[in-house]
């Protein structure tokens, strides 16, 4: 696929931010080393595409609540890397995708594409989406001819450049179909194409396989990192939001994990495994287990929290007061640590504390430097060092106490959770977070609300990825359907303070009832509309299982159950 | 961009590789005459429409001779026409406006709340001594005058169906156009046209529907005591009614019923048919929609030609747009800068309305004196009545009916094609029978309204609860089967939830519908009787036939506050309802 011919005829009339473009590609073909994804980065600093710097997005509801999604995230995207972003839902990936793209605007911190600050959408960037987002009434030629077209190429020229991508893609054939004639791993590949066709300086992929089948996915992941390999594509980095860790592990060159609400950096975690990579080398499946541990460390730790709090028994009248404060409380805390936050990923990354002042361009060399070293030999070291950054991010979130997003409930159900202690009950001794979820088909977002509200109501304990079950979750799996209901009635209460905040307003009202809407609102105090609809429908929900409460959608009532009067 | 649209093989890839030689040929020789007939039409009544006002003025009648009627009949569709285009027009620029700019949106979508409850009257006694004006001496201002009245009963449900498309785009499909950095122009036609494509023409149908039932009152403009009457199928049957002449009248309807049917077979079946390339649904839907007309033109070259020929003007107009800039090129202005603008433009628009609701109480005091309100709302509240009896006698009426049907779905085939003809056939052609029938048994035109108005209004609820009632998922009803769930339980558990969405829907359009109806059904004549009744149909209708400005003003104000406080206080909540507990999907 030789593009370069057409190169300026693409770039056609963007010239303003397409002459540092043209710069650097020339700078790439003379200067790129034989493995591609070695760049060496201390050179100069052109090889940066986009710099997103102290990224922050908060949004106000109608009510006037100001809720933040991502919390203060800095990040490079280098030329001629993989990243890809990993995160449990909650924590903003997709967000601050767009945020990079320039299809949102971040509330406050700038987003440069090639040392230009960005005020609009990212023009270096060509995105690739989860539900492939194609013209349903647009052949799958038109679909991908269509960013040609946005620049203006002529004719004859953007039908070329379109059959060369859909060739490169493996969609030859189908240039006359539509859409919904193919199949999701074929929508894809034309959302691919689309991307592809633009050259971009950054391939943005967000979840680009999740709503593939596992055979499909593992096949399109493959033509990816086999496009990308050759080196012909013109592509000069790719960024891939995923929630699925294997992926992460599988495609990327570095892996940025972020923590949730609000969405936060938690650890870079480079990623020097030889490819083609290997699911089934020790290393791979260490690094997996690794990630595993990130994601779940802060969520273990949390959940301690919440058995501390929920022990020390506030009086019942002040409940709902107890939440404003707490809150209150949290949003303080929340700002006070925005300036220590962004040296965590530093620290994760094995930096010594001297370096902690370290200017941008050090950090680089910082993550070119593992980078460049031979992975086996430093494989053990990563290790390491991502154990003492594990430490340190304990001590972090130990810190962060009151920090809002320990008030969460998990989203799972009580039927979730009994099916997923009973898997979990077979293994005598625990089973390693990684193994499970791939027992189950889940991802991570499939897997951790489960996993979380588990251990919230201490019938599971994880420990660096491993989870095994308690002797109450063990006790409530064999169970009869009364006595589940009324053991989780118990932990519900001790466990999960919406769930105890309620029923104690509940007992407190003399009439045994509240409107929804009230709890609604002080949640939404705290948390985005959506997320305080969750969070309320969650509560009920498991009120209801633990026959504590019930709660009556036409006339927005909670009322007490008779079982708990 | 454009040339897309006329490229009719796109759908089916392989229509024409399996279809013979001798097959295409005939397509093409239909095809060709169909299209040279069509001009041919349009050659023909073309340098009528701007002919010079003879010496006697406008006429105020027109012949009443049948041989007339298939000119006549052409007149009016190609008014219809006319009008749908201009509507069209109308419906993307406002509809793109209200839904792009968040201040306008504020405005502009109460404003077509209220434009749409507004009669058609309203507007014609405000505006046609402007259009006169702007033709002088020739009939083009009373025909400008007619296509302006059409165009009010066509354009505003089809701006708020491009408006809800477009507030409903779907995100990612947004998000794709601004990351590959389309024009405005080219994401108007990639993305907001087809994805609202739809709806859009099942509101076209819809009005077209609305069109023919003002036709009458379009075509034989009785304002200011004065009648303008143009060459059309509606200004015949009123003629026709005002001779008393039955037969007449007879084979007008006969007219309209073929003109209706064939709109139907040549116009809308190949069009729905087409759109259903629009839809976004990830696979195919089960059963496909057919068109003879469709496949004739798929066959043909046609679309080849028009595709050529467009083209070079697609792209020009591709080009010439690009200066507009791109979509969603820039991001908007801070949260703070942006609320203080709210503020600003929130209290200009405060003041002016404020100040145009003082100015208008202020000359009703002046001329007519603040009690002609209280008059007004008398009247409107027993027109309220009127249409409350109408909605839930037809609600009785056709909602078991209509269930009935959708739930079975050989007969809704066979049902639904005719429901749709007479939902767009104009009621009010048959309005002379009825006044007779009315004076012949001495009923009283009180009470006769109701049935007047309903004649027109009735065909939205069935028509709807027929749809609603074929998209019970089977699964619920051999649930009660299996259950022995019969009789009024199965109505109660199952029936009524499952089509009570539908019905709103069509409940909203037939009341508003019949608002708009009461100015023709209030007041009806049949030769010498003239029957009048009580309401706020009638009020306004006589106070623009004898220029009382401040009257019809008063009029239509009352009735635009009376629709939109039913729709607030009524209908809105019960949507809510509807897809709160009874969605089905």
């Amino acid at each position: 696929m030789n593009f370069n011919k057409l190169r300026k005829a693409i770039t056609g009339d963007t010239e303003a931010d397409t002459i540092t473009t043209i710069d650097t590609r020339e700078h790439k073909h003379n200067h790129r080393p034989v493995n591609p994804h070695f760049v060496d980065l201390d050179a100069d600093n052109a090889g940066t595409v986009i710099e997103a710097s102290h990224i922050s997005q908060s949004f106000t509801s109608e009510k006037g609540n100001e809720t933040t999604v991502l919390d203060d995230i800095s990040f490079d995207l280098h030329e001629g890397e993989i990243v890809a972003i990993l995160g449990r839902s909650g924590a903003g990936k997709s967000t601050f995708l767009r945020i990079l793209a320039g299809l949102i605007p971040p509330s406050t911190g700038q987003v440069s594409y090639r040392d230009k600050e960005l005020n609009g959408p990212n023009p270096g960037v060509a995105l690739v989406f989860q539900t492939f987002a194609l013209m349903p009434w647009l052949s799958v030629k038109d679909n991908v001819e269509l960013g040609l077209e946005a620049r203006g190429i002529p004719r004859a020229q953007r039908e070329k450049m379109a059959l060369e991508a859909i060739d490169a893609i493996g969609l030859d054939g189908f240039e006359s179909a539509y859409p919904k004639e193919l199949s999701g791993g074929m929508k894809q590949r034309i959302g691919i194409a689309r991307a592809l066709v633009l050259q971009p300086d950054a391939l943005f992929m967000d979840e680009p396989f999740s709503a593939l089948d596992v055979l499909t996915a593992e096949n399109l992941r493959q033509e990816v990192l086999k496009l990308w390999n050759d080196n012909q594509s013109g592509i000069k980095s790719i960024l891939i939001v995923t929630h699925n860790i294997e992926e992460a592990v599988q495609m990327a060159d570095r892996v940025v994990v972020l923590g949730s609400h609000p969405g936060h950096l938690i650890a870079q975690v480079p990623v020097d495994l030889p490819r083609p990579r290997d699911k089934h080398t020790p290393e791979f499946e260490a690094m997996v287990d690794k990630l595993y541990t990130i994601l779940t460390g802060q969520e273990s730790q949390n959940n301690n929290e919440n058995a501390e709090e929920s022990s020390d028994n506030a009086p019942a009248d002040q409940s709902t007061s107890a939440i404003q404060r707490k809150e209150a409380a949290a949003s303080d805390a929340a700002t006070s640590q925005t300036d220590e936050n962004p040296q965590t990923p530093e620290d994760a990354g094995g930096a010594n504390a001297s370096d902690k002042q370290n200017s941008k361009d050090e950090r680089n060399q910082d993550v070119a430097g593992k980078q460049t070293t031979d992975g086996r030999k430093t494989h053990d070291a990563t290790q390491a060092k991502a154990n003492e950054k594990l430490t340190a991010h304990e001590n972090d979130t130990k810190a962060k106490n009151t920090d809002a997003g320990t008030e969460l409930l998990p989203n799972a159900t009580p039927g979730g959770l009994a099916g997923l202690l009973d898997v979990v009950s077979n293994y005598q001794d625990g089973v390693d977070l990684s193994d499970l979820a791939a027992d189950l088909s889940f991802e991570v977002d499939d897997l951790f609300p489960l996993i979380d509200a588990a251990t919230m109501l201490s019938l599971l304990t994880v420990n660096n990825g491993h989870c095994s079950i308690t002797k109450e979750g063990d006790r409530w799996c064999h169970a009869g359907v009364l006595e589940a209901k009324q053991m989780f009635a118990q932990l519900v209460m001790d466990h999960a303070p919406l769930v105890r905040t309620i029923d104690r307003a509940l007992h407190n009202n003399p009439d045994k009832d509240l409107r929804g809407e009230l709890i609604l609102d002080l949640l939404r105090s705290q948390h985005t509309d959506e997320e305080a609809q969750q969070q309320f429908d969650i509560a009920v929900t498991w009120g209801r299982y633990g026959e504590l409460f019930d709660y009556d959608s036409d006339d927005d009532k909670l009322t007490l159950d008779d079982a708990d009067k | 961009m454009t040339n897309r649209f006329f490229n009719f093989n796109r759908a089916a890839p392989d229509a024409r590789s399996d279809v013979s030689f001798t097959r295409r040929l005939v397509s093409d020789c239909v095809v060709t005459v169909g299209v040279l007939a069509l001009f041919g039409l349009i050659a023909w009544i073309l340098p009528a429409i701007d002919a010079p006002v003879g010496p006697e003025g406008i006429p105020s009648t027109v012949s009443t001779d049948p041989s007339n009627l298939p000119y006549y009949a052409l007149r009016s569709v190609f008014r219809m026409a006319i009008a749908l285009f201009i509507s069209l027009i109308f419906t993307f620029v406002y509809g793109l406006a209200a839904a792009r700019s968040r201040r306008l949106g504020k405005i502009l979508i109460p404003l077509l709340d209220i434009l749409q409850s507004v009669p058609i009257l309203g507007f014609l006694s405000a505006t046609v001594t402007i259009w006169l004006a702007l033709f002088p001496g020739s009939m083009m201002g009373v025909e400008a005058a007619s296509i302006f009245a059409i165009f009010t009963s066509q354009a505003w449900n089809m701006t708020f169906a491009f408006y809800r498309s477009l507030q409903s785009e779907p995100k990612e499909l947004d998000e794709a156009v601004r990351n590959l950095r389309l024009s405005h122009w080219q994401r108007f036609w990639v993305l907001d046209v087809p994805n609202s494509m739809i709806p859009l023409l099942w509101n076209m149908m819809m009005s077209v529907g609305g069109g023919w039932f003002f036709l009458t009152a379009s075509e034989m403009i009785s304002v200011n005591n004065r009648t303008y009457a143009l060459p059309g199928i509606g200004s015949y049957v009123e003629a026709a009614a005002a001779e008393q002449q039955p037969d007449k009248i007879g084979w007008a309807i006969l007219t309209m019923v073929i003109v209706v049917v064939a709109i139907d077979i040549l116009v809308w079946k190949p069009l729905t048919a087409w759109a259903e390339k629009f839809r976004i649904t990830q696979s195919e839907s089960t059963e496909p929609k057919r068109s003879a007309v469709l496949t004739l033109i798929r066959q043909s070259h046609i679309d080849d030609l028009l595709a050529r020929i467009l083209r070079p003007l697609g792209q020009f107009l591709d080009w010439i747009t690009r200066p507009l800039g791109r979509t969603g090129s820039k991001w908007g202005a801070k949260p703070s800068r942006r609320r203080a603008g709210d503020i600003v433009f929130a209290a200009i628009i405060g003041i002016l309305v404020i100040a145009g609701t003082a100015e208008l109480m202020i000359s009703i005091a002046r001329t007519t004196g603040l009690a002609e309100l209280g008059t007004a709302f008398g009247l409107g509240s027993i027109t309220f009545l009127r249409v409350a009896l109408l909605t839930a006698l037809c609600s009785i009426v056709w909602v078991p009916v209509g269930a009935i049907i959708g739930m079975n779905p050989k007969v809704s085939r066979l049902i639904q094609p005719l429901v749709q003809v007479l939902a767009s056939f104009p009621a009010n052609f048959i309005f002379p029978f009825v006044v007779m029938v009315f004076v012949l048994w001495n009923i009283s035109i009180n009470w006769g309204s109701i049935l007047l108005m309903a004649l027109g209004t009735q065909w939205y609820i069935l028509f709807n609860v027929i749809a609603g009632a074929s998209a019970i998922p089977d699964d619920l009803v051999e649930m009660t089967r299996n259950f022995h769930i019969t009789g009024w339980m199965k109505w109660k558990t199952l029936i009524l939830p499952a089509v009570f969405g539908s019905w709103v829907t069509g409940g909203i359009t037939a009341a508003g519908g019949a608002w708009n109806a009461s100015i023709v059904s209030e007041i009806v004549s049949y030769g010498h009787h003239t029957l009048v009744a009580k309401g706020l149909g009638s009020y306004i209708a006589e106070a623009t036939a004898h220029a009382e400005g401040m009257k019809t003003i008063i009029g239509v104000t009352v009735m635009a506050i009376f629709v939109v406080a039913v729709n607030y206080l009524f209908w809105n909540p019960l949507e809510r309802l509807a897809a709160r507990r009874f969605n089905i999907a």
